[in-house]
């Protein structure tokens, strides 16, 4: 059951991915980055995280993408236009990609013996309870800078996105 | 069977690293390559998870929740920069911002 869950939802996830590359229009690549992040939100469950699948519904698939979409609608941005690529980039990207890819997989199948198996419910230290616990004692100073981090972000967003007055 | 090697969650984020990587490279739109850049922070936070369910541990979900609120940062500010981008040059091609360049 596990296993048909995690294949399900990793295919619909890597099919996404490789929509946002491919596709020429950049509404169409942000509604493949949702479903990317969608499917991905219930492997999180999957692996015990409820609290981050919330989250990243919430956060990633909720506000982020809306504040892209949004962009995209304002600068009525089109389909992007390509120039011509490097003979080099073309002979070589793709065989460097798939290189790198099949070095991180034998990495992560190699590297830690003997494999855990994942099963759903495996892991219950995900709560919003742990998360918070941990948030506000281990992890209070980050928590704080965090804080900090997101009040530097909304003044420079106004900063830089305001209307020049004089 | 019906459990799940982790090695397969790891694969699916290196995977999911690789296309954001080529995405990134790729393609000439700003915001396309700005989506590529979450889509790598996605299959980071993939690698958290799935190594906090290895070790057993809250940290890696901590450690993901940071980086979320660092890309909610990172996508106000860097949608506004595009926004500055576009309303100076009037083009979201990134081979024609290139006043650097020279």
């Amino acid at each position: 059951m596990d296993l048909i869950l995690f294949l399900i939802f990793a295919a619909i996830a890597l099919v996404c991915a490789v929509n946002v590359v491919v596709q020429t229009h950049p509404i169409s690549s942000a509604v493949s980055l949702i479903g990317v992040m969608g499917s991905l939100a219930i492997l999180y469950l999957l692996l015990g995280a409820e609290f981050i699948a919330a989250a990243q519904v919430i956060v990633y698939a909720g506000a982020i993408m809306v504040l892209f979409v949004f962009v995209i609608m304002l600068l009525n941005a089109g389909k992007e236009t390509v120039k011509g690529r490097s003979f080099m980039s073309q002979l070589l990207g793709v065989p460097v990609l798939i290189a790198l890819l099949g070095l991180l997989g034998f990495l992560a199948r190699h590297m830690y013996q003997p494999e855990v198996m994942v099963h759903f419910g495996g892991f219950q230290g995900g709560t919003a309870k742990a998360i918070g616990k941990a948030l506000f004692t281990t992890y209070l100073l980050p928590f704080e800078v965090t804080s900090i981090l997101i009040l530097i972000a909304i003044v420079g967003a106004v900063v830089l996105a305001r209307k020049e007055i004089d | 069977m019906s459990q799940v090697p982790i090695s397969w969650f790891l694969m699916l984020s290196a995977a999911l690293f690789s296309l954001g990587v080529a995405g990134f490279l790729f393609r000439r739109n700003i915001i396309t390559v700005f989506m590529s850049i979450e889509l790598m922070l996605n299959a980071v936070n993939l690698s958290f998870i799935a190594f906090a369910y290895q070790h057993k541990q809250v940290d890696g979900n901590l450690f993901a929740f940071f980086v979320m609120v660092v890309a909610a940062a990172e996508a106000a500010v860097g949608l506004a920069i595009i926004l500055t981008v576009f309303k100076n040059r009037k083009t979201l091609n990134i081979d024609e911002v290139d006043s650097m360049k020279n």
